[in-house]
């Protein structure tokens, strides 16, 4: 990267006898691949940091003997062989003593036939593992995390190739996995063996993307689903995301980026859901109200910048990590949850439209399934605020692999099907809200309708390139009516968190700024079939979404006329009372591990005791609860009351924006700084104890 | 009995949490991210262990992940993330000490304070009995190390009779 301006030089060496060009290639094995010549691996992956654990890449040089191919810079006249005796054995000694360790319930595993361990062991010929197996037929390890609603760890299958703890450091920078113990001890896990549901797991999911076992799998609703689309009683209703449509055909041999929107409907009504509709045409929803939200905060210079909502690992991030930028959140639901909210009120009644009463379906018989490309909505969807009368507003979330193997199960020929309209209402949605499912395209969606409704013109080419491409940092800015409106988007959390970095420093202004926690944005999404290994599918997809955009006659999301009609009949207009109620939510802080309490002091048994509790969470540390400990101890100690005050660390209390907190005998009280802690030691402490 | 355990350890744990100490100790290492081992040994020496809270304490004051430190704190055998006993009793078991007879003694402290099968630290927290790999003493095989003070040339008997010694001291502390 760093001599762009200078031409690579070319030099040479030799791969299995034959000359081999390169240039500035960071490692032996990428020239070997380049050449294409295979090298097996289960821990290099060209976006993450060079790892070196699995020592599969190995091969011999002239002078150096065996080395890890993936670890060696590329020097000019060296001599590589990659299929040697020696390389050989090594690479079938190292899946053996793997296997050996590995509960091998390969026929029923999630990640069958898109493992690595289980493709790799049979191009090696691997066909006998002379040690003893670790696991007999049916043992598993004893710690299978099950009890988050994305992602299911299965220790028993790890490899310990790292790749979920580097993804989850340098590209999300959530860093909620780590090697833990040491040799033949070492696993990898959240912080203290905790469940990912009690540690600040965002649930991207790209873990599960980027494991080669079924370590790290996704946790499947694909049976709920089918008990329900099997039950008569019934009403099986299906939205699809925008992204779903660029990848699903990979599964069946299509060439990248086909949009398969019409082969998935058909297949979907095959499979026996009820009403299939589209998540692009909720996403045009989204514009028009977050439209109107960014509108807003231009004119009175609120909250700026405008945090985009849809991505739920986003918002669940901001929630655990930078409450202080909760309000600069966009109070839209995301597109899945506004679908979910719309059909569970909208149209239900539209159904039920001129049914007689034995023919309509009540509240309690609908179910809705979303196909996602994502992990975290399945989190989304049982988050409490989008819980209404009891019901989920969104029932179920499939991802993208899971439609698959809902389509394989039910034997549909998914590629020779005959292609087929979704249901109406809500049939028609726009080219803006397609491009939902790549990093830019809910920003120039939005960018469109805000453009057109505050300047009454109309835009000719509606395509903003700036916001375009795989990039994880771009950044534009247009004149609005005058006005310059600087926008960010980023995808992947660990840019996520240098933008919000230069925001409050005040190094960077901006008036809208669009997130999605994965690479590429949804199309890039853990819930996607696997593509991490080829920067090549993520385009391809991208270029998928954005030639939806051209084929459709509709750009603008207040085009859209079942949107327009949707307002007149239901909502009254953008941002009304009850759009407000079906189609915002609300945030808050959330615990990032769920620990327990620290005893700093201990009043001793059977006095008059009361009970201090003060906060020690980052918001109230940097504020200066420290300090309130300190004065707090001191004054209790000056009154001779060291018996009588219990006082207690613990962590946060959920009130960041007001911190110091401090709880005294159950009583909440903010903003206790240790100026303020006098006069409150002396109010709800010392007065009790005060000698009458 | 675990409950009973429970309280003991919360009842002579109590006096060593000085929550303060860790804020001095981490704002003596300046919050540098590469004095992260220092920190915990430090942490561990004021309270014997490192809690599982004091762990996430540690990793939110220096801005780092609970998961990090918890993989440091677990990869090195020096730190216990379990309470240790009153007294830390260390039998070396490198060669030199082990071909000099280090597991006959090792086997006599056991028996003599009462350790259940797997487990290193008694219920009432007095004892803590662990093998270490070479402490660099091997002239002096068989060596024991009780609380930083160093045995040599141990047998099973000369362990029994300090072990004795300790657990009479031990009682009158109580």
């Amino acid at each position: 990267m760093s001599n762009t301006m200078e031409s690579k030089v070319e030099q040479k060496l030799q791969v299995d006898s034959r000359e081999i060009t390169f240039t500035d290639e960071k490692n032996l094995l990428e020239v070997i691949r380049k050449a294409g010549i295979e090298v097996p691996t289960f821990c290099y992956r060209p976006n993450l940091s060079t790892y070196g654990a699995c020592r599969m890449c190995v091969v011999e040089i002239d002078g150096m003997g065996v080395q890890t191919s993936c670890t060696v810079k590329p020097q000019a006249g060296m001599k590589v062989s990659v299929n040697t005796e020696k390389t050989r054995k090594i690479r079938k000694m190292t899946v053996e003593l793997l296997l050996a360790a590995h509960d091998r319930d390969c026929t029923i595993c999630a990640k069958s036939e898109n493992c690595d361990l289980q493709s790799l062991a049979k191009k090696l010929g691997v066909r006998d593992v002379r040690f003893p197996s670790k696991y007999g037929p049916g043992e598993h390890h004893v710690d299978i995390d099950n009890d988050n609603p994305s992602v299911v760890r299965d220790p028993g299958k790890c490899i310990l190739c790292g790749a979920c703890v580097r993804v989850c450091r340098e590209i999300q920078g959530t860093e909620c996995l780590s090697f833990v113990n040491r040799g033949s001890d070492a696993e990898v896990m959240p912080a203290y063996n905790k469940g990912l549901d009690e540690v600040d797991c965002t649930y991207c999911g790209q873990c599960t993307a980027v494991c080669p076992t079924g370590a790290l799998r996704i946790k499947s609703d694909v049976e709920k689903v089918w008990n329900r689309i099997m039950d008569p009683k019934k009403k099986v209703v299906v939205q699809i995301a925008p992204a779903v449509r660029v990848a699903a055909g990979e599964a069946f041999g299509l060439p990248l980026g086909t949009n398969t929107l019409g082969l998935i409907t058909a297949s979907l009504r095959k499979i026996g859901f009820d009403a299939v509709f589209d998540t692009s045409f909720s996403a045009d929803l989204t514009i028009m109200e977050e439209g109107t939200e960014l509108i807003e905060r231009l004119k009175t210079g609120e909250n700026l910048p405008l945090f985009t909502s849809c991505c739920p690992a986003w918002v669940r991030f901001l929630e655990q990590r930078h409450p202080e930028f909760l309000k600069n959140l966009s109070s839209c639901k995301s597109p899945q949850q506004m679908f979910g909210s719309v059909a569970k009120k909208v149209l239900i009644e539209e159904f039920n439209v001129n049914k007689p009463e034995e023919e309509q379906i009540k509240k309690e018989d609908i179910v809705i399934v979303s196909i996602m490309p994502c992990t975290a909505k399945k989190a989304e969807c049982g988050k409490e605020e989008f819980i209404t009368d009891g019901q989920q507003d969104v029932d179920f979330v499939l991802t993208t692999q899971e439609l698959i193997r809902m389509i394989n199960e039910a034997g549909v020929d998914f590629k020779h099907i005959e292609p087929e309209h979704l249901d109406s209402p809500f049939a028609i949605f726009t080219g803006a809200g397609v491009i939902f499912g790549s990093t830019g395209g809910v920003a120039e969606a939005a960018l469109r309708t805000a453009y057109e409704i505050i300047t009454g013109k109309k835009i000719e080419n509606v395509a903003i390139t700036e916001a375009r491409g795989l990039n994880t940092v771009k950044e534009l800015t247009i004149n609005i009516d005058g006005q310059d409106v600087k926008v960010a988007i980023v995808n992947t959390l660990s840019q996520a968190s240098a933008l919000l970095e230069r925001v409050k420093k005040g190094e960077a202004e901006y008036h809208m700024v669009e997130i999605m926690a994965c690479p590429g944005g949804c199309l890039g999404g853990a819930g996607q079939p696997p593509s991490y290994k080829d920067r090549e599918i993520k385009e391809k997809r991208m270029k998928g979404l954005y030639d939806s955009d051209v084929n459709n006659p509709l750009h603008k999301s207040h085009d859209n006329p079942e949107i327009i009609r949707l307002y007149d009949k239901w909502l009254e207009k953008p941002s009304s009372h009850i759009a407000h109620e079906l189609l915002h939510t609300h945030y808050k802080n959330r615990k990032r591990i769920l620990g327990e309490i620290i005893n700093l002091s201990s009043a001793a048994e059977g006095e008059k005791v009361t009970d201090v509790q003060v906060c020690v969470g980052n918001n109230c540390l940097a504020k200066g609860s420290y300090g309130a400990i300190d004065a707090l101890t001191k004054l209790i100690k000056e009154n001779g009351l060291e018996n009588n005050v219990n006082i207690r660390a613990t962590f946060c209390m959920e009130a960041c924006s007001k911190g110091p907190s401090v709880v005294i005998d159950e009583e909440h009280i903010d903003g206790v700084t240790p100026e303020k802690i006098k006069a409150i030691f002396k109010e709800k402490i010392l007065s009790k104890y005060a000698k009458s | 009995m675990v409950a009973e355990a429970k309280k003991n350890q919360e009842k002579i744990f109590e006096k060593h949490r000085k929550f303060c100490k860790v804020n001095e100790i981490v704002e003596k290492y300046k919050y540098e991210k590469q004095n992260l081992i220092a920190i915990l040994q430090e942490v561990q020496t004021e309270y014997r262990y490192l809690p599982e809270e004091i762990m996430t304490y540690i990793a939110t004051m220096m801005d780092i992940s609970p998961a990090a430190v918890y993989g440091v704190a677990t990869f090195y055998s020096q730190f216990s993330l379990d309470p240790k006993g009153k007294y830390e009793i260390k039998v070396c078991d490198g060669t030199a000490c082990h071909v000099r007879g280090s597991m006959p003694v090792y086997n006599a402290i056991r028996e003599k304070v009462g350790l259940q099968e797997g487990k290193f630290t008694t219920d009432d927290l007095q004892f803590t009995v662990e093998t270490v790999r070479c402490l660099g003493a091997c002239a002096l095989a068989p060596v024991v190390v009780i609380n930083g003070k160093v045995y040599s040339k141990m047998t099973a008997d000369a362990v029994k009779i300090i072990v004795d010694e300790l657990l009479k001291r031990s009682e009158n502390d109580n």
